[in-house]
C-alpha cells in the first residue's frame, strides 16, 4: 500500500517538474539564445568557431520563429555548450598542440 | 572558341588506343544551386568517334556522367595518319566536333 | 632512520636535478630553429615509409597507396587539369584594362618563379603567398580581385605552377624576428586541434598519413602544397590552396577563417619552407 501510495506521489511530482519544464517562455529563449550567442562571439575572438555551434543557433532561431519555443531553448543550449568546448579546445591547445610537434 | 574537345589516339600495332576528355557542365538536373533553386539538366546525350565514315565508338549518355569527361577506348582497323571524328550533341541541342590525326 | 632520511634527500636532489635538465632542454627547444624542423619534418616521413623515394612525397596519396598510383600515372596521359592549365595560359597573358599584363607585376616575368612562394615580405611584415600576389597584381593595374577559391584563381596558379614544375621548393625565412613568428605561427596552426572533430592537420597527414579515412588515402605533410593547385574528383573540378585550407576546416567541424588571412598565410609559409627541395608537381590531380 505504502509503495503504491510512494509511487503515485512520484509519478505526480514527476509529472509537475516535466509540465513546469514544458513551458518554455519567450524570456526563457531570449536568456538562453543571449548566453549562447555570447559564447560563440568569445570561441570567434580565440578565432575557433565550430560549425555545429552556428548551425544549433540557426535551429533555435527558426524554432522561436515557428513558436516551439521548447526546441528553441533546448537548441540554444546545445550552442551554449558546443560554444563552451569550443573554448575550452582552444585554451587547452594553447599548450597541447606542443606535444604533436615533430622534433 | 576553343574546342571542347581534347582528344590523343595512339596507333600501335593493330589497333589505336583514343583517349578524349570532353569539357562539359554534364548537370544532372538533380543538384540545387545556393538559393535552393534546381540547376536544370545540361548533359551529353551523345558522344560518335567516327573513322574512314564508319562509327567506331557511340555513347548514349546521360545524367550519370560527371562533369569533363574522359573516356578511353580501343578500336582496331585504322593507321597511322588517318582522321578521327570526335562529335558530341547535348540535351540542349548543343554540339561540338573535333577531327584528330592518329598518331 | 639517517638510512631513510639520506634516500630522501638524494632523491629529492634528484628530481631537482631533473627538472633543471628539462628546464634548460625546454628553453633550448623554445628558440624557433627553421632548418632543423625541416631536417626532422622530412626525416620523420623518410623514416616511417622508407619505400618512398623523398621526391616522390609531393605525390600525396599515389605515393603511399601502389593501386591508386597506377590509376593515377594513367590519367597523368591525359591529364583532367588540361582545361584549367590552358584557361590559366590564356588569362596569364591576356592583358589588363590599362594594357599592363600578370608579367609586370613579378620577376621574370612571372614565369618559373612558383617555388619561391610564400615569402615574407619584410616592408609589410606579413607574408605573401601566390594567390595574395595575382590579386594584388590585379587590384594595383584597375581590375577587380578574383575569389580565392574559384577557377580563375585556380587556373592563373595551375599555369604558374606547371612553368615550374620539377624546380625544387625554395622558401626562404629572412633574418627577422617577424618572419620566424609567421613560421612559428604556421607550425602552431598545423598542430592545434580545431573543429568539433578536434582534428588537428597533424592528425591526418602526420599521424594518419597512408591510412585510410573512409575511401581517402591521406597524403603525408610532406609536399602536401608542392601538386597544388589539384583537379579533384571530389570537387569534379580544380582548387586553389584557399580552397583546400577552407574545406579542410569545415571538414572538422570548424568554422574556416578567410581565405588568404594571416593564419592561413603562415600555414602556407610553414608547409612550404619545411618541403623545400621538393620538386613542384603542379598543377595536380587528386581523388
Amino acid at each position: 500500500m505504502r509503495v503504491l501510495a510512494t509511487s503515485i506521489l512520484s509519478a505526480l511530482a514527476l509529472a509537475a517538474a516535466t509540465s513546469a519544464l514544458a513551458a518554455a517562455s519567450d524570456a526563457d529563449f531570449k536568456a538562453a539564445f543571449a548566453a549562447a550567442e555570447a559564447a560563440e562571439k568569445q570561441a570567434g575572438a580565440l578565432r575557433n568557431r565550430w560549425t555545429t555551434t552556428e548551425a544549433a543557433l540557426v535551429e533555435a532561431k527558426k524554432a522561436a520563429d515557428a513558436g516551439d519555443l521548447d526546441r528553441a531553448v533546448a537548441a540554444a543550449k546545445e550552442a551554449e555548450a558546443l560554444a563552451k568546448a569550443s573554448i575550452f579546445q582552444a585554451n587547452s591547445e594553447k599548450e597541447a598542440w606542443k606535444a604533436l610537434e615533430i622534433r | 572558341m576553343a574546342s571542347t574537345i581534347r582528344v590523343r589516339a595512339i596507333s600501335s600495332g593493330e589497333t589505336t588506343e583514343v583517349q578524349a576528355l570532353i569539357q562539359h557542365p554534364m548537370d544532372s538536373g538533380f543538384v540545387k544551386d545556393a538559393k535552393g533553386e534546381l540547376i536544370p539538366a545540361h548533359f551529353i546525350q551523345q558522344l560518335t568517334f567516327e573513322h574512314n565514315g564508319k562509327t567506331v565508338f557511340l555513347a548514349d549518355w546521360g545524367p550519370a556522367v560527371a562533369k569533363d569527361p574522359y573516356v578511353k577506348f580501343g578500336f582496331k582497323g585504322a593507321s597511322k595518319g588517318d582522321e578521327l571524328k570526335v562529335s558530341w550533341v547535348d540535351n540542349k541541342g548543343a554540339s561540338d566536333s573535333t577531327t584528330a590525326k592518329i598518331q | 632512520m639517517q638510512a631513510r632520511f639520506a634516500i630522501s634527500l638524494a632523491s629529492a636532489a634528484l628530481a631537482l636535478a631533473a627538472l633543471v635538465l628539462i628546464a634548460r632542454s625546454a628553453t633550448a627547444a623554445d628558440a624557433p630553429d627553421p632548418a632543423a624542423d625541416a631536417k626532422a619534418f622530412q626525416d620523420f616521413f623518410t623514416r616511417k615509409f622508407p619505400a618512398v623515394k623523398r621526391e616522390d612525397f609531393v605525390n600525396g596519396p599515389y605515393s603511399m597507396n601502389e593501386d591508386m598510383r597506377k590509376q593515377w600515372e594513367e590519367k597523368e596521359q591525359f591529364p583532367p587539369y588540361e582545361f584549367a592549365l590552358e584557361a590559366g595560359k590564356e588569362m596569364f597573358s591576356t592583358p589588363f584594362k590599362n594594357g599592363k599584363t600578370y608579367a609586370d607585376c613579378f620577376p621574370n616575368g612571372g614565369i618559373g618563379i612558383r617555388q619561391d612562394y610564400p615569402y615574407f615580405d619584410t616592408k609589410e611584415g606579413k607574408v605573401v603567398t601566390l594567390e595574395l600576389a595575382l590579386n594584388r597584381c590585379r587590384e594595383a593595374n584597375g581590375e577587380a580581385p578574383y575569389s580565392y577559391v574559384k577557377d580563375e584563381m585556380a587556373s592563373l596558379t595551375a599555369y604558374m605552377a606547371f612553368t615550374s614544375r620539377g624546380k625544387p621548393f625554395d622558401v626562404k625565412i629572412p633574418n627577422d624576428a617577424r618572419a620566424l613568428e609567421a613560421y612559428e605561427n604556421g607550425k602552431r596552426y598545423f598542430y592545434t586541434r580545431r573543429g568539433q572533430l578536434n582534428f588537428s592537420c597533424a592528425s591526418c597527414h602526420v599521424q594518419g598519413a597512408g591510412q585510410r579515412m573512409r575511401a581517402e588515402i591521406l597524403a603525408p605533410a610532406l609536399g602536401i602544397l608542392n601538386a597544388m593547385p589539384i583537379y579533384r574528383s571530389e570537387w569534379s573540378g580544380m582548387g586553389t590552396i584557399s580552397r583546400r585550407f577552407v574545406t579542410c576546416n569545415t571538414q572538422t567541424r570548424a568554422v574556416p577563417l578567410e581565405p588568404q588571412s594571416d593564419e592561413y598565410r603562415d600555414l602556407e609559409y610553414y608547409l612550404s619552407y619545411l618541403s623545400n627541395g621538393l620538386p613542384i608537381a603542379g598543377p595536380g590531380a587528386r581523388p
